[in-house]
């Protein structure tokens, strides 16, 4: 993607680690390794998607990005500048997300109008209350909303209209980058497709970047520039989006490509699915080496010894792989 | 020939267009195309919480029913010319007949009073075994009983918001700790501690003789003490509960990542997802007040005599219970009006201010 390379990055991650403390005795604590030594980098105005099974930290990469974390490890920066907690403030007027559930981001409590003014009370952005509703309008017909729904409760919405609503509470604060925590999962497939949809609009009119997080590929391919696949706390590939979809080289990666449905019964039959053996293992008790061997089959000794680093296979198409 | 109706086949369904004509239809009123109007209007979610109360047949009902016992408790002693303390007399002289009346029943002092042409005001309720006017001494009753409910439950309400709010918010090790030590609080017998408590008060409590908290005594004061000391921990259990399940609700999580300050949240979001929780624990709060006050009363350890409570009447009444049941019914009847009430009205709060129940 050429609008990918002349820009210099947005947002960078660099070695994050995000460690929980687990109580696995009386006395005993365990360190959950919910993400462990990530780093990505994100252009203005580009979509990064995040892609991994559920549990492989994909959320928490999201949330400590905008420090709703404190991060064990490793640096955020905005624009070169780091994230920190001193100025964490002033950085969520840049960095906002976006939820995965519609229905319990929104509170029950408010109505639309102060759950999308909420974010411009904090950052204090307009001086007269007329401002105040006249910018709220302005956010509802952003994102598809009528003004007369100003006044209602959440609750009296569809799934895919509050999913508008906590968008707009996140674009109020008019920033560059958001976080989009599987916005679309718990929505429908055909409403799933308008969020999608509106989610690119935006991006074209304000030019936001997206992190968009998910477990659908199909989705992710459509909306990202680039992506990032992750398992178990680590990024396993990375790349372009045609280039993890088409040429995936990281056995995790093929194996997920190979379950994506494709509404094409020839191509089904020519395909040979991959179906990987085991569970996940638990993020306590992580293997040794590359986290992913243990339902390998390309594993082999170094495999268990050494995590592999991410190597460039051209073009930015970096794998974490040993073998392949 | 263009515009004519095509002819109707007989076995079609369709709505025959030939039969109706222009002067079958009128033109929809301004106030009819309004109520086509779908949209709501814009409320606070206070008055839209109060238009859905005022809905609720019961609680509209309980509401009127406390309106009036309040105007009563009120406005009764005023006119009524006896004090409940008060043995009855009639021109100065002591009227011993005057002892366990009927209701609207006139003692023969009284009665040879009336027919000199003087006017008494009718006893009511009758008059108990100690020659007092029982209407102005339920009256009274229910006026101690209603003051002890209410800030029995103020007492129980502030402390145990704070305290639940506390430990619920700031949740590990804290909670914790706070939550041991209602655990140790609810298994401390509340009744021994009162009886404890209303004896080590007697003994360094002075009142001045005359003002309020002499007049409802040693036992009174004991009690509210002991509500505050050993009732809030219900309510700070229910509202710490409230506070960790709400915490977990991503709307939270929401308000952090725009930046909102804790006590913002607290205020904008906590407090009012948790406050029809408030309302209806207050609401039945009171009642369960005021069963204590009339149970304490009944075993004797109520307010001081001669001041009355519901309780310490339905005590005393129990004596004559066969030749005048009608002495236990009228503060029953109130106890049991009050505590319907304030339940009926509890719900129907919680109905009107729980906007997943909107209808």
């Amino acid at each position: 993607m050429s609008k990918a390379e002349n820009k210099r990055p947005l947002v960078e991650v660099r070695n994050l680690k995000q460690y929980f403390p687990i109580k696995t005795g009386l006395f005993k604590t365990e360190m959950l390794k919910a993400v462990d030594d990530v780093s990505f980098y994100i252009n203005e105005g580009e979509t990064l998607g995040l892609v991994g099974e559920s549990g492989c930290g994909k959320t928490t990469v999201g949330r400590t990005l905008l420090h709703l974390y404190e991060p064990t490890a490793g640096e955020i920066l905005y624009d070169g500048e780091p994230v920190t907690e001193k100025n964490i403030l002033s950085m969520r007027r840049k960095m906002q997300m976006v939820f995965q559930d519609p229905y319990s981001s929104l509170d029950p409590r408010m109505t639309v109008e102060d759950i999308i003014g909420e974010p411009l009370d904090v950052h204090k952005l307009y001086s007269t209350k007329a401002e105040r509703r006249e910018k709220i309008l302005h956010l509802m017909e952003l994102v598809g909303l009528n003004a007369e729904h100003a006044t209602r409760y959440s609750h009296e919405f569809s799934g895919g209209q509050r999913q508008r609503i906590g968008i707009a509470r996140a674009l109020a604060v008019n920033p560059k980058f958001i976080v989009c925590d599987e916005p679309v999962s718990a929505l429908d497939v055909s409403i799933q497709a308008q969020v999608i949809n509106m989610f690119e609009e935006l991006q074209e009119k304000l030019g936001v970047a997206y992190l968009f997080i998910a477990h659908d590929l199909l989705v992710v391919h459509h909306i990202s520039d680039r992506i990032a696949v992750m398992y178990l706390g680590k990024i396993v590939e990375t790349g372009t989006a045609d280039d993890v979809n088409y040429n995936s080289i990281h056995p995790y990666t093929c194996s997920l490509m190979s379950a994506v449905p494709i509404p094409d019964p020839d191509f089904i039959r020519g395909r040979k699915r991959i179906v990987l053996e085991g569970d996940v293992p638990s993020p306590l008790h992580m293997p040794s080496g590359c986290p992913f061997r243990t339902r390998c089959q390309h594993a082999c000794e170094k495999c268990a010894q050494e995590m592999p680093p991410l190597t460039d296979r051209g073009n930015g198409h970096m794998v974490a792989c040993w073998v392949k | 020939m263009e515009n004519k109706t095509p002819k109707k086949n007989p076995l079609s369904m369709q709505l025959n267009l030939s039969k109706f004509n222009s002067y079958m239809f009128e033109k929809a009123t301004d106030e009819e195309k309004r109520q086509q109007d779908v949209m709501s209007e814009s409320t606070t979610f206070f008055k839209d919480g109060m238009r859905k109360l005022m809905k609720n047949p019961l609680a509209v009902g309980s509401m009127i029913v406390l309106g009036l016992i309040l105007i009563i408790i009120v406005f009764a002693p005023l006119f009524i010319p006896y004090r409940y303390e008060e043995i009855l007399s009639v021109n100065g002289v002591r009227d011993k007949g005057a002892k366990n009346l009927r209701p609207f029943e006139y003692s023969k002092l009284e009665q040879q009073y009336i027919e000199a042409g003087g006017t008494r005001f009718p006893h009511i309720f009758g008059t108990d075994e100690q020659c007092r006017d029982y209407f102005i001494r339920v009256i009274y009753g229910t006026r101690v009983s209603l003051v002890v409910g209410f800030f029995a439950s103020i007492i129980v309400l502030i402390i145990g918001m704070l305290y639940g709010s506390i430990s619920g918010y700031l949740g590990g090790k804290v909670d914790m700790i706070m939550m041991r030590i209602v655990d140790i609080i609810y298994s401390l017998p509340d009744m021994l501690i009162i009886i404890l408590l209303s004896v080590v008060l007697q003994t360094i409590l002075k009142f001045q003789p005359g003002s309020l908290l002499d007049s409802l005594g040693t036992n009174m004061i004991s009690l509210f003490i002991v509500f505050g000391m050993l009732y809030w921990v219900g309510m700070a259990r229910l509202i710490r509960g409230q506070i960790l399940s709400i915490k977990q609700n991503e709307y939270i999580l929401a308000a952090k990542s725009i930046g909102a300050p804790t006590g913002m949240i607290i205020k904008r979001h906590i407090l009012p997802n948790c406050i029809s929780v408030i309302i209806i624990s207050t609401a039945l709060q009171i009642p369960s007040a005021i069963f204590t006050e009339s149970y304490l009363s009944f075993v004797g350890l109520g307010v001081q005599a001669p001041m009355p409570s519901l309780g310490s009447l339905a005590n005393a009444a129990r004596g004559g219970l066969q030749n005048y049941p009608y002495k236990l019914l009228f503060p029953a009847l109130m106890i049991c009006l009050i505590v319907l009430s304030f339940n009926l009205l509890g719900d129907g709060l919680r109905d009107a201010f729980d906007p997943k129940l909107k209808k």
